[in-house]
């Protein structure tokens, strides 16, 4: 009999704000320890906090974004715990009332196709410092740097069946704080990082309990982790035990997951509402003005993409993985004055091989969105073979005297003109000179000819080869079969 | 004459006039800590390298003609507002060697005043009590009657001003810590609406009702200083934006008929204030006191406070919640008092603040601890919350029938060290008439209303509405220009 798997996620996002939740301290990642840490972060006697409004400004832009519900007053409540890294011996995070409440992101199943992960809330917190145990010679070392750093944790409802739905929903959410330039989204860093709690049941019986696994910083221990917890608690079910909920942490160097505290062992927080902050309060002028600086949302671009641009599904939605993809889609698009197909083609084939290869964002390319126009304009008006195109986009992207960067449409398509003239690349497409072309290929293989006669359809494609190579390459393709079968009269 | 036996009002004219210098008012009151202070114990540091250096510079400022107000003014901080360079300890073992690297809002504002910062008083261990017997650095002694505590928690403040060691002093007040100190020593204590100043470097003890505050001889003085100290602090979320009234503007306003300046205030007396549990003598000087107010043309008017009865338990929960979030920072990691030996972290906690913290702050620690726990948060905390909510409303209700409530500031006059030392709720039962200020936020002051048979100060308490502090303080003014209580000096030697 079958085990269903239920997860549910929680996610935080560290806001890409200039300073701290609750100082004017730096949130710059790498700094010296202990030297973007201020008074209020490494809780001097007598210091208050004071809200970040840039971090709250930018929790509105993820309710809005995932259609919840922006509470008008949430309250900020302290978590009481001894930790050394916890300065203040409590954080500052939000409890009862959430700044965000419902919504949800939508995700393609791989099992159950298109399906709307809810979110529970998503809350303001401050982060804490890091403790760091290895170089201090058995002692521990405390590192303040990261204490205040701003962070909006996501949870969502028990909504996902599998570890792959799981990662499409991290991945969905990923894209979207970014998209919506909340959070940098920068993994190894730990600004994205998910907490998944996993349980298993019969299908159709209650839920079963839960483990929370911790600190997945990457999609892939995500998956891994999710994978043997559920394996590792179907093993205990079906030998008749039962499963103990607890914390447990992934070891990514063994790929499992081990426990950390269970239930038993929870702290109690003590939580009760700062009474240093008064509650956050939100009126609709702020909202509207926050709704009107959004950015396009990736749905709605991906639905404005293969309505305007008459893409197929699947290219609108590859284009709008990120925000810098459709811009660069619609840069090169209007550059390019051509069939948006075209462009769209080469954004999922050449440039995307290119920097999956170099592992770099589309922000980086060697070749730009102007750049890409001016080459596939050569296409366009046949000055190009696809094929030398495509030559001539590596010659681009890795040779930094045939980069275009900086220069303007006209300057582009100047520029490469002369280079494919210089390299003497430039297509042959005058008609008199391919009929030429085309008789003597015809006069030097009469057995090929004979073979074509005699039905060999191959034969054709030979003689097209013959010609081609003639002029290395250079021949328009289009051309040459044209002429090749009027002159046979095929 | 010159010098801290002068109030601020006088010293600030002597100094404008150029009758004396700065440096000798400065000198003259470190004199007077040298020479009386032993047997008082009211500074746990004083700095007079410091002091004379800052009465220099008020000095050379005013022959510049760009002196403050308060230019030269010799005061006292208490020792839980944090003085950049100087020791802040809040009379706790944990902080006995902490070195304030910032100045508090109100500490800055005064500096800007032109004000000279001599020492730091003693207090109860980080505010908490209502005798100053709980200090690191020993109890204070009242001036009146060294047998006698000054009240907590700001004593260290009290007994300097009503002793003249300094014209001014600041202080803090959570649950009465400036006004029933006060009302021991016979001096006048403000404390001023919650969010009117800052707590910005103010060591929170109850985040909620903390108010910085001050102690002086008069009305007059605590006006100067209030103008000084209050406004908006954007380092503070609970500081309220709103303008400064013109205190001393307000005091210096000529009433309409002299001989009847409080003519048309209503003074609302509640019948809670005036019960059973006052005693005889500081019953009688207050009501003699609320006869004066009468003479001067006010009406009194019945009022009930029905609610607030309850305030001390209700503060008895709330402070000591907050109290046990607040002081979880002392752990021994980053600074203040750490254990010298410890097995691993959980023992260094649990020595380093068991050995940091003194027996009232670890019962209040412990009592906070458990009204936030889990199963008891509604039952404590969150009815707590609501019956504090009651109880403000019981004062708005007031308000709307008069202008300001008067009645005792304590139930009694100062107690002998020692005699409710043992006995915690004794202790908690002397705060009942000053809590529910705190409770509500509203400004309060104690002035000097007389004194026991055996020759110890009884204060009146005022309270005013939310930042009606101009009323409140002219209020007392009126009072003090008709009678001699706050000008009558304990029987120390002369400076």
């Amino acid at each position: 009999m079958d085990w269903e798997v239920v997860i549910g996620l929680e996610t935080h996002a560290q806001l890409s704000t200039v300073s701290k939740i609750f100082s004017g301290a730096s949130t710059a990642f790498g700094a010296a320890p202990n030297t973007q840490a201020c008074a209020v972060d490494i809780a001097l006697p007598g210091v208050l906090p004071v809200v970040n409004r840039g971090a709250v400004e930018r929790a509105i832009r993820f309710g809005l974004a995932v259609g919840a519900t922006i509470n008008p007053v949430s309250v900020f409540a302290r978590k009481n715990y001894f930790y050394p890294d916890l300065p203040k011996g409590y954080q500052i995070s939000q409890y009862e009332v959430p700044v965000v409440q419902g919504g949800g992101v939508d995700i393609q199943s791989p099992a159950r196709g298109p399906l709307r992960v809810r979110l529970t809330r998503a809350h303001l917190e401050e982060d804490a410092g890091k403790s760091l145990h290895e170089d201090y010679h058995g002692m521990t070392g405390i590192d303040l740097n990261r204490a205040g750093t701003p962070l909006l944790e996501i949870v969502t409802e028990p909504d996902m069946r599998s570890a792959a739905e799981a990662v499409a929903y991290a991945k969905a959410l990923h894209a979207l704080v970014r998209w919506i330039g909340i959070c940098d989204g920068n993994m190894q860093e730990g600004s994205f990082r998910c907490d998944a709690n996993v349980s298993v049941r019969r299908p159709g019986a209650p839920l079963g309990t839960r483990c929370e696994v911790k600190n997945l910083n990457s999609f892939r221990f995500l998956e891994q982790a999710i994978d043997f917890e559920v394996r590792r608690q179907v093993a205990l079910l079906e030998d008749g035990r039962s499963v103990v909920q607890e914390t447990r942490l992934y070891d990514p160097e063994r790929g499992q997951t081990r426990s950390m505290r269970s239930k038993e062992d929870a702290q109690d927080y003590r939580y009760f509402p700062d009474p240093d902050l008064p509650p956050l309060a939100i009126d609709e002028a702020w909202i509207a003005r926050v709704r009107a600086a959004m950015p396009e949302l990736p749905d709605a671009m991906r639905e404005r993409l293969e309505r305007d641009y008459r893409l197929p599904a699947y290219d609108a939605a590859m284009l709008t993985q990120s925000r810098e993809m459709a811009a660069y889609f619609e840069d090169a698009v209007r550059a390019f004055s051509g069939e948006p197909k075209t462009v769209a083609n080469w954004m999922l084939g050449e440039v995307s091989a290119a920097l999956n290869k170099a592992e770099i964002e589309i922000a980086a390319a060697p070749v730009g969105s102007t750049a890409l126009a001016a080459l596939l304009r050569q296409v366009e008006a046949g000055a190009i073979s696809h094929k030398q195109a495509r030559a001539m986009f590596d010659e681009m992207w890795s040779n930094v005297s045939v980069q275009l960067t900086g220069l303007s449409l006209e300057a582009a398509v100047g520029r490469l003109s002369a280079i494919i003239e210089e390299k003497g690349l430039r297509q042959i497409s005058d008609e008199g000179a391919i009929e030429k072309l085309v008789d003597d290929v015809l006069a030097a293989h009469p057995s090929i000819v004979a073979e074509f006669r005699a039905g060999k359809e191959k034969a054709f494609n030979a003689l097209v080869g013959k010609a081609m190579a003639a002029t290395k390459g250079k021949a328009n393709p289009a051309q040459v079969n044209a002429i090749l079968r009027r002159r046979l009269g095929a | 004459m010159g010098g801290p036996l002068d109030t601020v009002a006088g010293l600030a004219r002597q100094l404008a006039a150029r009758e004396v210098s700065s440096v000798e008012v400065t000198r003259a009151a470190l004199d007077r800590i040298a020479a009386l202070d032993h047997a008082l114990n009211a500074f746990v540091n004083v700095d007079g390298d410091g002091a004379l250096a800052a009465a220099a510079a008020a000095d050379a400022a005013r022959a510049r003609g760009g002196a403050g107000p308060l230019a030269g003014v010799p005061i006292a901080h208490k020792d839980v507002l944090m003085t950049a360079g100087l020791p802040t300890t809040c009379a706790s073992r944990m902080l006995a060697t902490f070195v304030a690297p910032y100045d508090a809002h109100v500490v800055a504002r005064l500096k800007d005043a032109g004000t000279v910062l001599v020492g730091k008083t003693n207090m109860d261990e980080f505010a908490m009590g209502s005798s100053n017997e709980n200090s690191h650095f020993g109890a204070v002694r009242n001036p009146w009657q060294p047998a006698c505590v000054p009240g907590g928690s700001s004593g260290g403040s009290a007994a300097a001003v009503a002793a003249r060691l300094v014209p001014a002093a600041t202080g803090t007040d959570t649950g009465g810590s400036i006004r029933q100190p006060a009302s021991y020593t016979g001096v006048t204590g403000l404390k001023p609406t919650y969010g009117r100043c800052s707590r910005y470097g103010l060591v929170a003890f109850a985040s909620s009702l903390d108010t910085p505050g001050v102690f002086a001889r008069t009305a007059e003085d605590c006006a100067l200083l209030l103008g000084a100290m209050a406004g908006p602090d954007a380092r503070d979320s609970t500081s309220v934006d709103r303008p400064v009234d013109d205190y001393a503007g307000s005091l210096a306003a000529r009433p309409a008929d002299p001989s009847r300046p409080l003519a048309g205030l209503r003074v609302g007396l509640p019948a809670e204030f005036f019960g059973d549990g006052v005693d005889g003598e500081v019953a009688r000087a207050v009501d003699a006191a609320v006869g004066e107010l009468r003479r001067l043309g006010a009406q009194t008017v019945d009022v009930a406070l029905p609610r607030v009865g309850l305030s001390v338990p209700v503060y008895y929960v709330i402070a000591p919640a907050e109290a046990s979030s607040n002081l979880s920072r002392f752990d021994g990691v980053r600074y203040g008092h750490r254990a010298a030996e410890y097995r691993d972290l959980a023992d260094m906690y649990r020595r380093t603040r068991a050995e940091g913290f003194g027996a009232e702050v670890r019962r209040r620690i412990l009592i906070g601890t458990y009204v936030l726990s889990h199963g008891y948060y509604d039952a404590y905390y969150l009815k707590a919350q609501k019956v504090r909510r009651l109880i403000a409303d019981d004062f708005r209700a007031a308000f709307g029938r008069c202008d300001v409530i008067a009645g005792p500031t304590a139930p009694t006059a100062a107690f002998r060290l020692g005699d409710k030392a043992d006995d915690p709720v004794q202790m908690y039962l002397n705060d009942i008439f000053t809590i529910g200020a705190n409770l509500a936020g509203l400004p309060a002051m104690s002035i000097p209303c007389g004194f026991t048979g055996d020759g110890r100060p009884i204060g009146l308490q005022l309270h005013a509405p939310a930042f009606a502090e101009a009323r409140l303080l002219t209020v007392a003014h009126r009072f003090q220009q008709a009678t001699d209580w706050h000008a009558r000096a304990p029987a120390l030697p002369p400076a």
